[in-house]
């Protein structure tokens, strides 16, 4: 699928409040925007789906023009072909979770696209929700069905505000999935707002990283959150690098599942819905990282990958330091004392065995 | 047996006053519970005035203004051969400027309820603006509706100053109840002012209970 350029230029004002954004986001898979409450990305999202209107500034996909205020164009929301799911669902109270969907199905049946109302329901598992009413459905059926709505609108955007943020941690559980399922089952380009790092970990290609109204970084996931300057951002989370591995196979009696990380294995337990080949993403925490500059014996952790060191950053009035720790073409940080570093000599290219608990695997939400 | 033409022609005149002011309160209440303009402060201000002015002041100034020797009076006259003054169409007139902020300000509160969220998923479903009225903001307007009907109608049939300046008192057509009563009144006629007094007392009961009932068994919508 060729991926579309998203070209945003806002300038909007709300007292005590300035969103100033100009970037092209490039539209194939989850583009996040991240960042704190109160940082604009709900704002931004609001003003893309055509709900608030910019001060100056102008909005395309591709050459379709949405927002131009030099050219006076203004399309208003119910044209722009994107689908808005709310942080509150918002779900239609006089009509059932079926008269929800037929709202949505109705008015753009007649669109393009590759699923239809059945589709939509057996990927979000509403069958046996269809008869119920609004009111009798938990925080995470509305966001399912909230969900399905949207999808029924034949979007090509999806605009996703927070989805899991008004949800117990359970509950974020039961649908992430479904949304990590989102572009391979439907192919839409989707904005995600989230200020939770391990969602936009999970889901996101590329990152925008939002705050004080002002874009502070746009790039790669990966890249994203292995940069040191934006923890001031990020810095509630604990630091660390995104990384992505092949699953080799399964180890049923161990309940372990096997991976390819740059031609190394790495084992973690398991997780069953994986199949050999699948590429999952993986998140290692830099503290959760140790070295060692010969290869231990006799030790609990599994997985120790040889590599070396490709840069150090000691963190001035700690007792810390950052280490990168370069594979072959992956790395990861780790988090040493700095009397570690010491003692052990390390000097960029010194090869190390990053020695990494099992347990930083584990994907679900923390 | 007392004549019952004056019940009639309240119940009539209520009915009319009703439908039409849910056609010309609707707009009005969208226009007060929606806009951002600064004139919002002074149309409320003008559809509460039948509120706080004695009817006889409502009155007067419609007698004024709807008299054939008036500008709008004498064009009714040459449309339709009648005067507005101590007629039927008169009092229906008189009775959609009595009865107006009966019919606005409970809309306007029920749409004010609604808000913008439900309206701004409406149109991220594609529905245009009138779309979303009709279909969305309306039904979730439901008991609005039914609790700004019920007062207006009700509001009507007590209605007697204004009713007394602009229509006068002509058996069937502007003779209504409550004038009906004054007059038997008047004559010393209680017992026909009794059957009158009590019928409206019961007509009324019947109404209000029936339409309170129905109202507890609307469902309410939490979306």
């Amino acid at each position: 699928m060729s991926a579309e350029l998203l070209s945003l230029r806002v300038q909007l004002s709300f007292p005590g409040f300035d969103l100033d954004v100009a970037e092209e986001l490039r539209l194939d898979g989850v583009t996040a925007l991240f960042g704190p409450s109160g940082g604009g990305k709900s704002t931004l999202l609001q003003t893309i789906a055509g709900f608030e209107t910019p001060r100056a500034g102008r909005i395309a996909l591709g050459g379709e023009i949405w927002f131009d205020s030099e050219a006076r164009v203004n399309v208003p929301a119910h044209r722009r072909p994107v689908g808005f799911m709310f942080q509150d669902a918002r779900l239609f109270g006089h009509l059932g979770v079926a008269g929800n969907l037929a709202f949505a199905d109705k008015r753009s049946r007649t669109r393009a696209a590759g699923f239809n109302r059945g589709d939509v329901i057996a990927a979000l598992d509403l069958r046996p929700l269809l008869d119920r009413s609004i009111g009798s459905l938990s925080g995470g059926e509305r966001q399912r069905v909230a969900l399905a709505r949207t999808l029924l609108t034949r979007p090509k955007l999806l605009l996703l505000d927070e989805p899991l943020s008004a949800l117990d941690l359970e509950r974020k559980a039961d649908i992430l999935p479904y949304l990590e399922d989102l572009p391979k089952r439907f192919g839409i380009p989707t904005i995600y707002v989230s200020h939770a790092l391990e969602e936009v970990v999970r889901l996101a290609d590329r990152v925008l990283v939002l705050a004080d109204g002002r874009p502070q970084a746009y790039g790669p996931a990966a890249a994203i959150v292995e940069r040191l300057d934006l923890q001031p951002i990020t810095g509630r989370f604990d630091a660390g690098a995104l990384v992505e591995a092949r699953v080799t196979g399964q180890d049923e009696r161990l309940a372990l599942t096997h991976l390819d990380l740059d031609g190394e294995t790495l084992k973690m337990p398991m997780v069953g819905h994986l199949k050999p080949g699948d590429t999952i993403r993986l998140r290692i925490r830099a503290r959760d990282v140790a070295l060692a500059t010969r290869r231990p014996e006799g030790i609990s952790i599994r997985n120790v990958l040889p590599g070396a060191v490709d840069d150090i950053t000691p963190e001035p009035d700690t007792a810390f330091a950052e280490v990168y720790v370069a594979l072959r073409t992956t790395r990861f940080r780790a988090r040493l004392t700095r009397a570690a570093v010491e003692d052990l000599g390390l000097t960029k290219g010194t090869p190390v065995f990053a020695l990494i608990k099992s347990v930083t695997f584990d994907r679900r939400l923390i | 047996m007392p004549d019952l033409g004056p019940l009639w022609l309240t119940l009539h005149l209520a009915l009319v006053t009703t439908a039409i002011l849910l056609v010309l309160g609707t707009p009005i209440s969208w226009w007060l519970a929606t806009t951002t303009s600064r004139l919002k402060p002074a149309v409320e201000a003008v559809t509460a005035l039948p509120l706080v002015l004695p009817p006889t002041v409502l009155g007067f100034y419609l007698l004024v203004i709807l008299s054939p020797t008036s500008f709008l009076g004498g064009l009714w006259v040459d449309v339709t051969g009648d005067a507005l003054t101590f007629s039927f169409s008169g009092l229906v007139v008189a009775s959609i400027f009595y009865s107006l902020p009966f019919m606005v300000q409970p809309l306007q509160s029920a749409f004010e309820t609604v808000g913008r969220g439900p309206m701004e998923a409406a149109a991220s479903l594609r529905a245009s603006p009138l779309d979303a009225f009709l279909n969305v903001a309306v039904p979730l307007s439901a008991r609005g509706f039914l609790t700004a009907a019920v007062l207006t109608f009700a509001h009507t049939i007590g209605e007697f100053g204004v009713v007394l300046m602009v229509g006068g008192n002509i058996p069937g057509r502007t003779r209504v109840i409550s004038i009906a009563i004054y007059e038997h009144v008047e004559t010393l006629r209680y017992a026909e002012a009794h059957v009158l007094s009590a019928g409206l007392v019961a007509f009324s009961f019947c109404v209000l209970l029936l339409i309170y009932t129905f109202n507890r068994r609307f469902p309410v919508h939490v979306g």
